[in-house]
């Protein structure tokens, strides 16, 4: 019937994206996809082919962490229905501009796309990314309407995509969020982690903002742990929820390697992103990369690093990754454009030491070469040294973007919260932790993860944060906490 | 964006180099203790900076930090007034100075070093220790915070590089000689600029000298998530912001730190020569 006709209707690649030129954007830090007008959207919209739900095969909408109703959203688009579509969206996604930019699509929604089967999935990011970016340049500012108020007050440490959601969502409910940050920016990784060329800090601002008008109270500046301890925030709240992050870097541990040029990924673009580093001297924090800047790892961090880098000067900037490229754990996109770019894949390598010149600055680094063994416990096959093979790479600027670890500030002030081996903040499914009333999600009790994880523990927490305060106070006895803590 | 003020209730020139400020900021006043600092940002474009809090008072709902003007932000907290505002203030952040008993406790102070060294001394004398103080600036006119210490010291020494007040010479010499003269030390704790952190680390070592030292690396968050401020105490890595910023000066690698902080010298010339040509 239908089906049949509409698939040879079907247009086999997504309307292109325009992208600034990679020999251009090297030299600036704007965002690099353009994005699209109005019409070239609906005509995306218009390759999806509005699939009915059905047991036995997963759609776009069970590939997302926040089950928006894709379907339901696209609809709207091909009907030119713009602001229904975002009411749809705004109902489960509380920073749609950011998802639509940096959520690994490919992986979620669009991976499982019934016409991305034979040929491009639908670009459900980039049309959420355009309804997004449409209500923000259309929509009038002013107070977001607010359902009655139940007096409960709810404190959120952390302002990072986990907490925002928490926030937002709790808000909905009438609930009084109060979102305590350490930074003078709200947006946890959003704003000090990934650069500008991905994600225009204006529009994270943007997205803050519009939880802000929704009733959201964000106090800035506001260390949980150094000025009120959990405990304290439990005296003045109902509830408490921790989304402190994973802000900690992973050294490499080897030898010279607090010289001086060697900087953690955190360190590099925290000074580049937060503190807008790129616009010295006209702001006052600085930061400097030689000639050669060598990158340590393979993810998301590492290839934003060495992209940053080439756009602070950097003649030559090298990924030296340990494994091989299909196991880059970085976006397909970002590791796309970082090639485009020209930043240069050392693979099947990894570093041993730092070598320093007499003033105690970076020169070299020495690594050895990898070949790749048996699959390990994540699957991937683990790379084993070459013994022999060992080089040495000239450099000024090492970054190392190995990993982040949950930080531990919170947890170190609150004894009696328990958490796991690797430092995470124990939680059952609802998020509940350890100690009453608290609740705990996002990097912080998953590990290092994706924006829309972190959100989607968000708003399973608000659920069951909404839960505790106004039908079911009973808790978890510890012993769930002891099994998930070992 | 920032929604919060920081309004300054009070500034003054203690030296012409030198800058103090009374901040009003209730909610770190109140949980303040003596080595701890903030980190502050004095506006929109501005550095975040560590200063250590020369005082707070949770009644007066104040704290208050004194700064060196040598650099960029450090000279633009010297233009503000009573009235103005920062854009953003962090704290309290690191490990607060131990406070114990040892018994009697020498601490030794070099310039803008003696701010940060009031609060200790006071904290410490209320532990109930027997406080012997020294301190020490180029001339007399920089020494600052010299009657506050003298009040809540046992014994106080003066020195001048110049010789215009007290001891001509340094601080180290008038510890060298508590110890020659086998006076009973059980606890040195020194602040000031590097080398003179080194020198009196040195000096107490062969007498076993229990020293603790205020170190001041390079920080950009102050909340222990950049490992800017990373320094090596006894050959393992320390997160200064938040293990320190005191450590056991008889463990501490001043060499790497000295060159840590010279990091960015060419940069922090830039900015300084920008700011001080477009005043
Ligand atoms: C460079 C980089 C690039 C990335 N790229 C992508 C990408 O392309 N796509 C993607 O999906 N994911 C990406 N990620 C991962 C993603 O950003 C994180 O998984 C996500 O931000 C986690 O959200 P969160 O709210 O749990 O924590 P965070 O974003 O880390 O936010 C935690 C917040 O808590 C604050 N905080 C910490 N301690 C305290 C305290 N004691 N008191 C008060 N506040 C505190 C922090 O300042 C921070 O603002 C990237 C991560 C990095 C570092
Ligand atoms: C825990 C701690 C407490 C401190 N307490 C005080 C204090 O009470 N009073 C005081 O006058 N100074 C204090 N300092 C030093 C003070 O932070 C620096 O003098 C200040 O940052 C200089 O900034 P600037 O822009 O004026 O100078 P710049 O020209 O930028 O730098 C001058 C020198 O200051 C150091 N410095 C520069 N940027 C930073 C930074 N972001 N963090 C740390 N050091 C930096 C460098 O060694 C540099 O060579 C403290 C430092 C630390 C780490
Ligand atoms: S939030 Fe992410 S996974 Fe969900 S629809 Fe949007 S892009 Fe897809
Ligand atoms: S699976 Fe693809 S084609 Fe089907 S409804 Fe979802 S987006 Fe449209
Ligand atoms: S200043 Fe960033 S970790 Fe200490």
């Amino acid at each position: 019937m239908a089906e049949g006709k509409k698939k040879s209707r079907i247009i086999p690649k997504k309307y292109p994206m325009p992208e600034q030129d990679p020999n251009e954007r090297v030299k600036n830090f704007n965002e690099v996809p353009l994005g699209q007008d109005a019409e070239t959207i609906t005509l995306e919209a218009k390759r999806c082919l509005q699939c009915k739900e059905s047991p036995t095969r997963k759609l776009c909408k069970d590939g997302c962490p926040v089950e928006i109703d894709i379907p339901g959203f696209i609809k709207q688009v091909q009907e030119g229905n713009f602001s229904e579509a975002m009411r749809i969206i705004r109902l489960k996604q509380n920073l749609p501009a950011v998802c639509g930019r940096v959520c690994p699509y490919e992986n979620q929604c669009e991976g499982n796309c019934i016409v991305g089967k034979k040929n491009d999935p639908v670009g459900i990011g980039r049309i959420e990314r355009f309804l997004a970016d449409w209500e923000r340049n259309e929509q009038k500012k002013g107070k977001i309407e607010a359902p009655p108020s139940t007096g409960k007050k709810v404190a959120v440490v952390g302002g990072g995509p986990a907490g925002l959601t928490v926030a937002g969502d709790l808000a909905k409910l009438g609930h009084k969020a109060t979102v305590f940050e350490a930074l003078q920016y709200s947006g946890g990784v959003l704003v000090y982690g990934i650069p500008e060329f991905r994600l225009p800090k204006e529009i994270v601002k943007a997205e803050v903002d519009f939880i802000r008008r929704s009733g959201v109270d964000i106090k800035n500046d506001h260390v949980v742990g150094k000025l009120e301890t959990v405990d304290e925030l439990l005296e003045e709240h109902d509830a408490v929820f921790i989304g402190t992050g994973a802000g900690l870097p992973n050294w490499t541990n080897l030898e010279g390697e607090n010289l001086n040029g060697i900087l953690s990924a955190n360190e590099f673009l925290t000074r580049v992103n937060l503190m807008k580093a790129f616009n010295f001297p006209d702001y006052d924090t600085p930061i400097r990369v030689g000639k050669r800047v060598v990158t340590l790892g393979g993810g998301n961090v590492a290839m934003d690093c060495a992209r940053t880098a080439l756009r602070l000067g950097a003649e030559e900037s090298i990924i030296l990754y340990r494994r091989s490229d299909a196991e880059l754990p970085a976006r397909r996109e970002e590791i796309h454009h970082a090639k485009e770019e020209g930043v240069r894949f050392e693979l099947l390598a990894a570093p041993v030491k730092y070598i320093g010149d007499d003033c105690g600055n970076v020169k070299q680094i020495e690594a050895i070469r990898m070949e790749l063994g048996e699959p390990d416990d994540s699957g991937r096959r683990r790379p084993i040294r070459i013994e022999g093979s060992n080089f040495v790479l000239d450099c000024q600027t090492v970054l190392i973007a190995i990993g982040q670890s949950p930080n531990p500030l919170v947890p170190m002030a609150t004894p009696d919260l328990k958490t796991t081996k690797w430092g995470t903040i124990a939680v059952d499914a609802d998020g509940r932790t350890s100690k009453k009333g608290v609740f705990a999600g996002g990097d912080i009790s998953t590990g290092a993860a994706t924006v829309i994880l972190a959100m989607g523990d968000g708003k399973r927490a608000a659920k069951a944060i909404h839960k505790y305060l106004t039908e079911d106070p009973s808790w978890p006895d510890a012993e769930t906490f002891e099994k998930a803590s070992c | 964006m920032c929604a919060n003020m920081y309004e300054i209730v009070k500034a003054e020139k203690l030296t012409p180099d030198v800058t103090r400020l009374e901040i009003a900021a209730p909610h770190i006043a109140k949980k303040a203790m003596a080595g701890q600092f903030v980190m502050l940002t004095v506006d929109e474009h501005g550095e975040r900076i560590p200063l250590t809090m020369a005082d707070f008072s949770a009644e007066k709902g104040t704290i208050t930090i004194v700064a060196l003007e040598i650099g960029k932000t450090t000279k633009k907290l010297g233009t503000l007034k009573a009235g103005d505002s920062l854009f953003s203030l962090v704290g309290p952040l690191g490990m607060p100075t131990e406070l114990k008993n040892y018994g009697t406790v020498v601490c030794v102070g070099g310039g803008i070093g003696l701010a940060l060294m009031y609060p200790v001394v006071r904290s410490l004398k209320k532990a109930g220790n027997r406080m012997i103080s020294i301190i020490g600036a180029k001339n007399k006119d920089l020494l600052i915070y010299e009657d506050e210490i003298e009040k809540v010291s046992d014994e106080l020494y003066v020195c001048t590089d110049d010789g215009s007040k007290g001891h001509h010479g340094f601080v180290s010499d008038v510890l060298k000689r508590l110890v020659d003269e086998k006076r009973k030390i059980d606890e040195v704790y020194a602040v000031g600029p590097i080398i003179m952190m080194k020198v009196i680390a040195n000096l107490t070592r062969p007498y076993n000298i229990h020293t603790v030292v205020s170190l001041n690396p390079i920080m950009v968050d102050g909340t222990g998530m950049c490992g800017s401020c990373r320094v090596i105490v006894d050959g393992k890595t320390k997160i200064g912001c938040v293990d320190g910023p005191e450590f056991d000066g008889h463990k501490v690698d001043f060499e790497n730190l000295t060159a840590r902080n010279r990091r960015y010298l060419a940069e922090e010339e830039i900015s300084l020569r920008s700011f001080m040509g477009a005043k």
